[in-house]
C-alpha cells in the first residue's frame, strides 16, 4: 500500500478512545413506507474510528436506515446528530441543504452497492477521482493527476488505466475505483450499502481485504450494511441486527454472532455455514 | 500481590429459541481470583462449561449476572458493562485469547496473521516481523510456510500458527483454551515453555488443557469449573 496516502493507525489503537465524543448521534430515528417496511426507531452513537455492521435479511430496513444516516432520506421523525470538522456540531435534516451538500463530497464518502450509482461511468476513472478534489476546491491539473494515480495504486489498480472509462472495467475494479473516488478527499465517516454484493467470491475477497486494512491504517468510521454475516464479522466491531425494520440485537460483533440472544439473531446465525 | 482477574457471582444460560425455546444454565455463581505472575487450569468433564466461562472473560459470550473485572493498568474494568470499543481496546494491549482453531482470513499470509496484533499496536513493522519470525521458528512452523496463507495448513501448523499469533503481544492477561490439543510432545513442551515465559514476566493466566504433562508443567493452581 502507498504510504504517502497513509496515515497511522488507527484510532481504536490508541488510548485517546475514551475522550473522544461520537461522531454520530441517532436518536429514535423512524422512516416507515408502510407497517413493518422501513426502519425504526434506531438509538445509537457512533464514535470516530468505529466500524459498525447493519444486518438482517433482505428487506429488513437496512438501506432505508443508511439513506437516513447518510442524509439521502429525509427520516419521519427522530434526530441524527452529525459532529463536522468544518460546521461543529449539526442536526442533519434541521440544518442548511447546502451544508449537508458540503459534507457528502468531502467529511463523508457513500459507496454503493452498485458502482453505476457511485460512479461516472462516461468519463475516465482519472476523473471520477479528480472530480471529488475539484469539488472540495482543488484546482491543480498536474496534482489532481498525481493523487488520481496514487489512489488508483492504493486500490490495486494499475495507474495506466486511468483515461480508461469504468464501463472498461470488471465488476471488482468499478468497485474498488469506488472506493477510490470517496476516499481521496480523506472523509471521515464512510457509508457503504453491500459494497461486495454481486460479485464473484474470490473477488469479494479481494475487496474485503483491501477495505479492512484501507478502514485501519486511516482510522476511518464506517457504517456497512451487508446480509452477509461474514463479511460483517471480517469488518465490524459491533454490529446492529434488523429484522423487519426494528433492531432486534447490538453490541460487539464476536458476542452477537457466537451468543445470539434474540431467536431471529439465533436463526440467521444458524443458517450459515460455520467459517 | 496484585489481582489481575476478579470474577464472581457469574450467572449464565443459553436459550435456544429455534429449539423449541429449551433453556439451560451452564454457570451459577462462578468465581475467581488470579493475581499477577499467576497460572489457573480449569478442569471438569467434557460440557461442563470451561470454555464458556473462557469466553465470557473475553467477552466473546454475553452472561446473565455477575461481574467480570480485569486489571487494565490502574482500573478494575467491568467487562460485563463496557461498551464494545472499550472491549475492543482492552484486547488489543491488555487481554489476550488462544483457542484450538484458527480463524482463517483469506488471502492473509502466516506472517502477516501472527504480527497483525503487535502492528495494530502501532509498532515498527520491523520488530514486529521479526518477533513473528521468532515465535514460528521456535514453534517450528517450517519457514516454507511462512508466507502462505494458512489455510491450507493442517489442524496442527494452524494451532501453532494461532499460537504464535496469541503471544506475540505480551499481554498482561492471557486465556488459554486447549491450545496444545493437536500438538505432539516437542512443540507442547514449546509452548509450555512460552507460558512459563509469560507468567515470569507478570502475565496472569487461565488455561484448559487436556494433557496432564502440561497441565503438570504450567498450573498454580487447579480449579473444577463446577466447584468455582
Ligand atoms: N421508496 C420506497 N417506497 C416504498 N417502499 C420502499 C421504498 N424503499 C424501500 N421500500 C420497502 O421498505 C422495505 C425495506 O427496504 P430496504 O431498506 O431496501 O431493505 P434492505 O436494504 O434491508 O433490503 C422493503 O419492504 C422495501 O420494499
Ligand atoms: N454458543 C452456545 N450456544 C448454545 N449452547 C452453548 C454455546 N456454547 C456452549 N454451549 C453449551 O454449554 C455447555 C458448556 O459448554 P462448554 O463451555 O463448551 O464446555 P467445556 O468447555 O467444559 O467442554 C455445553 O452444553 C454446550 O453445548
Ligand atoms: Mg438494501
Ligand atoms: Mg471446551
Amino acid at each position: 500500500m502507498n504510504n504517502r496516502v497513509m496515515s497511522d493507525a488507527s484510532i481504536m489503537n490508541t488510548s485517546a478512545w475514551q475522550d473522544l465524543a461520537p461522531l454520530l448521534s441517532v436518536r429514535d430515528v423512524n422512516k416507515y413506507y408502510a407497517p413493518g417496511k422501513g426502519c425504526g426507531p434506531v438509538n445509537f452513537d457512533l464514535y470516530p474510528g468505529e466500524v459498525m455492521g447493519i444486518v438482517g435479511e433482505s428487506g429488513s430496513g437496512k438501506s432505508t436506515l443508511l439513506s437516513c444516516l447518510s442524509a439521502r432520506q429525509t427520516p419521519d421523525s427522530g434526530q441524527i446528530i452529525y459532529n463536522s470538522e468544518q460546521f461543529g456540531e449539526m442536526d442533519l435534516y434541521a440544518g442548511d441543504e447546502s451544508e449537508r451538500r458540503v459534507l457528502m463530497r468531502s467529511e463523508w464518502g457513500i459507496v454503493h452497492q452498485h458502482a453505476r450509482d457511485g460512479l461516472r461511468m462516461n468519463v475516465s476513472a482519472g476523473a471520477n477521482i479528480g472530480e471529488r478534489l475539484m469539488a472540495v476546491g482543488q484546482r491543480h491539473y498536474g496534482d489532481i493527476r498525481a493523487k488520481a494515480e496514487e489512489w488508483l495504486e492504493a486500490v490495486e489498480i494499475d495507474a495506466n488505466r486511468i483515461d480508461d472509462r469504468p464501463s472498461q472495467f470488471s465488476g471488482g475494479m468499478q468497485q474498488r475505483l469506488q472506493i477510490a473516488r470517496n476516499l481521496v478527499t480523506h472523509p471521515r465517516l464512510i457509508f457503504m450499502d453491500e459494497p461486495t454484493g454481486g460479485l464473484d467470491v474470490s473477488v469479494q475477497a479481494r475487496l474485503l481485504d483491501l477495505l479492512r486494512n484501507l478502514v485501519s491504517q486511516l482510522g476511518l468510521s464506517v457504517i456497512i450494511v451487508t446480509h452477509d454475516l461474514a463479511v460483517a464479522r471480517l469488518l465490524a466491531h459491533r454490529l446492529m441486527v434488523m429484522r423487519r425494520g426494528e433492531v432486534v440485537e447490538s453490541g460487539l460483533t464476536d458476542q452477537v454472532l457466537d451468543d445470539p440472544q434474540h431467536p431471529y439473531t439465533q436463526l440467521l446465525v444458524s443458517s450459515i455455514l460455520q467459517n | 500481590m496484585t489481582t489481575m482477574i476478579r470474577v464472581s457471582g457469574l450467572q449464565k444460560s443459553f436459550t435456544l429459541h429455534n429449539q423449541g425455546g429449551a433453556s439451560f444454565e451452564v454457570l451459577n455463581g462462578a468465581q475467581l481470583e488470579v493475581q499477577q505472575g499467576e497460572c489457573v487450569v480449569l478442569h471438569g468433564q467434557s460440557g461442563a462449561g470451561k470454555s464458556t466461562f473462557l469466553k465470557a472473560l473475553y467477552a466473546n459470550y454475553s452472561v446473565d449476572g455477575g461481574e467480570i473485572l480485569l486489571r487494565d493498568g490502574d482500573e478494575m474494568l467491568d467487562l460485563t458493562q463496557a461498551l464494545p470499543r472499550r472491549i475492543i481496546n482492552l484486547r488489543q494491549h491488555c487481554l489476550g485469547y488462544v483457542s484450538q482453531f484458527l480463524r482463517v482470513i483469506p488471502r492473509i499470509s502466516t506472517l502477516d496473521v501472527v504480527m497483525q496484533p503487535l502492528l495494530d499496536l502501532g509498532v515498527d513493522k520491523a520488530i514486529c516481523e521479526a518477533k513473528a519470525k521468532d515465535l514460528l521458528s521456535k514453534l517450528n512452523v517450517p519457514e516454507r510456510l511462512w508466507h502462505l496463507a494458512p489455510s491450507t495448513f493442517s489442524g496442527g501448523e494452524q494451532q501453532r500458527v494461532n499460537i504464535a499469533r496469541g503471544f506475540i503481544v505480551d499481554y498482561p492477561i492471557l486465556l488459554l483454551d486447549e491450545p496444545t490439543a493437536s500438538l505432539d510432545a516437542t512443540n507442547r513442551k514449546v509452548v509450555v515453555e512460552l507460558i512459563n515465559n509469560a507468567k515470569a514476566r507478570g502475565a496472569a493466566i487461565v488455561g484448559i488443557f487436556h494433557d496432564e504433562d502440561v497441565r503438570e508443567a504450567v498450573a498454580d493452581r487447579l480449579v473444577d469449573i463446577r466447584a468455582i
